[in-house]
């Protein structure tokens, strides 16, 4: 099994800690991962991506063109990546701010409101996390349980008390992910 | 005591490996994409634990000349940068194989050249293996290819350093320094309580001063002291050749590439299989030496080799002398801090032998 990932979107949005939390969870399940952010001039302020890639095996290549799955977090990155899906992949976005929606047609595409969702919540901070439940529903590859082990592994002590509330931005982001 | 498991950065991979290897002194300044070497180890503070020495220097020169008063003493000490901070060490790097020094130097390579891009490259592979400075030396160069390797092989270049009293050099780049892997880190190890009988520690009235110096004004003793250099050169081309396979029992077509490129080029082999095409990779893991007689033996067998780096083509250069003529080769790669894609690698393979 090898699963190669884009989240890509807004700096600041949680792209690159999603990514990690991916890795992170990943590493729990004995998989092998790498996460490879994109650095520099772009992460000031303007867009941000990562590429991750879980897999059984030794992996090779860290920095590929094309991607099983597209986690897309604003309309630039829809732009620069649709046609980066391989056929019969999967792209997730989130419809905030997009005005030009995905097209294709030999894909298959989910929405997930995560970002109206997280303001509904009451924490815009835990979007990332209702996203990751999306991706988590359509494709299984991680457990919750290991998502959870990820986020203690990968946070701070002091910010455990948010745990729970991660728990259930995931569980939502499972509940409001629709096929489009 | 049993390995540690971590996810982390290859930057962040060097800095905690150096620590666990009971490194006496890091050395280094800042500059992308390397910094969080530096930064890792500010806040680890291994001199609260270890006694290991972490210092930000005032600029990459003073860096590398506090290496070589460390490593005069006998201590293993390491210095980090990135191409254009490389470039400012050269003067140090030069002094310190002229003096037989053991040190450990990290270049996570960006695109160059002058201040170039921050992003990844392999453009640094003549200035590290071809001497860099002036003056006839070489540096042990090791390629890792994976966030292990970043660690593991800090170890190792110590003890290649120590054992034959010679700067070596981990060429790494932005890639690998940014990403993150899992890692098995091997448990702390103490630091060293023995001095090397050749490092100047102050002398005592029982024995006659050692002297650590890269100069010698009569030209004959400087000969006889090249040719010594000489003789360490090729017991380290005759002992210390490392590489990794990679599908070439039936390979007609064989990629060679280190580091990044090598773990592009792992992707391009699969990709090229499953079209038919019978490809095979030679992942050089010391760039000096260079496994030269291995690739001569593997030309009989091949049509055609490519040498696969994120340059204008350099490590081309030691593939054509280790081939000597004896099958075509070819340099492919991007440039500028752009990432060869492996279906780029595929393309030119296939317009190379017209498949």
């Amino acid at each position: 099994m090898t699963e190669e990932i884009i989240i890509a979107g807004f700096g600041g949005q949680g792209v690159l800690s999603m990514g990690k939390i991916m890795a992170y969870s990943g590493v729990m399940q004995d998989m092998e991962v790498t996460w490879m952010p994109s650095y520099g001039p772009e992460m000031r302020g303007g867009t941000a991506n990562v590429i991750v890639i879980l897999s059984s095996d030794r992996i090779s290549s860290p920095i590929i063109k094309h991607f099983d799955t597209a986690i897309i977090l604003n309309q630039q990155s829809l732009d620069k990546f649709e046609s980066s899906v391989k056929q019969g992949g999967i792209l997730i976005y989130d419809s905030n701010g997009i005005t030009r929606h995905p097209e294709r047609k030999d894909i298959t595409i989910y929405r997930v409101d995560a970002a109206e969702e997280a303001g509904k919540m009451g924490n815009p901070k835990i979007f990332n996390m209702v996203v990751l439940g999306g991706f988590l529903k359509v494709k299984p590859i991680i457990k919750i349980e290991n998502v959870i082990k990820g986020l203690k592994k990968s946070l701070p002590e002091r910010y455990h008390s948010l745990i729970p509330m991660n728990e259930k931005a995931l569980q939502r982001g499972t509940e409001i992910i629709k096929k489009v | 005591m049993e390995k540690e498991l971590r996810l982390m950065k290859g930057n962040e991979a060097v800095a905690e490996a150096a620590i666990r290897a009971g490194t006496d002194g890091y050395f280094g300044y800042p500059i992308t994409p390397q910094s969080e070497i530096l930064e890792y180890l500010m806040e680890a503070k291994p001199y609260e634990t270890t006694g290991m020495v972490v210092l930000q220097a005032e600029s990459e020169v003073a860096a590398i000349n506090m290496v070589y008063g460390g490593a005069a003493c006998g201590k293993k000490v390491m210095t980090t940068s990135s191409s254009p901070g490389i470039s400012l060490k050269q003067e140090g790097i030069t002094y310190i194989a002229g003096a037989e020094l053991p040190c450990l130097i990290v270049n996570v390579v960006r695109g160059g050249p002058g201040l170039g891009t921050i992003q990844p490259a392999q453009s640094d592979y003549f200035q590290a293996t071809k001497g860099g400075g002036h003056g006839d030396y070489h540096l042990i160069v090791l390629a890792p290819a994976s966030v292990q390797e970043m660690a593991d092989f800090v170890e190792l270049s110590f003890d290649l350093a120590f054992k034959y009293r010679n700067p070596v050099m981990m060429l790494s780049d932005g890639a690998i320094g940014q990403m993150m892997e899992k890692v098995w880190l091997s448990p702390q190890k103490e630091r060293s309580k023995t001095v090397p009988g050749w490092a100047t520690t102050g002398k005592p009235p029982t024995r006659e001063r050692i002297i650590i110096t890269s100069l010698d004004l009569d030209p004959n003793a400087q000969e006889r002291f090249n040719q010594k250099l000489v003789a360490k050169y090729n017991e380290i081309r005759e002992k210390e050749v490392r590489y990794e396979e990679f599908q070439l029992e039936d390979a007609e077509y064989i990629l060679v590439a280190y580091g990044t490129s090598a773990r592009v080029c792992q992707k391009s082999v699969q990709l090229a299989r499953n079209e038919g095409i019978k490809v095979g990779l030679l992942r050089p893991i010391t760039l000096f030496p260079f496994p030269s007689k291995r690739l001569n033996e593997l030309a009989g067998k091949a049509k055609m080799m490519f040498s696969i780096e994120m340059s204008a083509g350099q490590m081309v250069e030691d593939v054509l002398l280790s081939v000597n003529g004896k099958v075509p080769v070819y340099h492919f790669g991007r440039m500028g801090g752009i990432v060869t894609a492996p279906e780029e690698v595929v393309e030119f393979l296939k317009s190379k032998i017209g498949g």
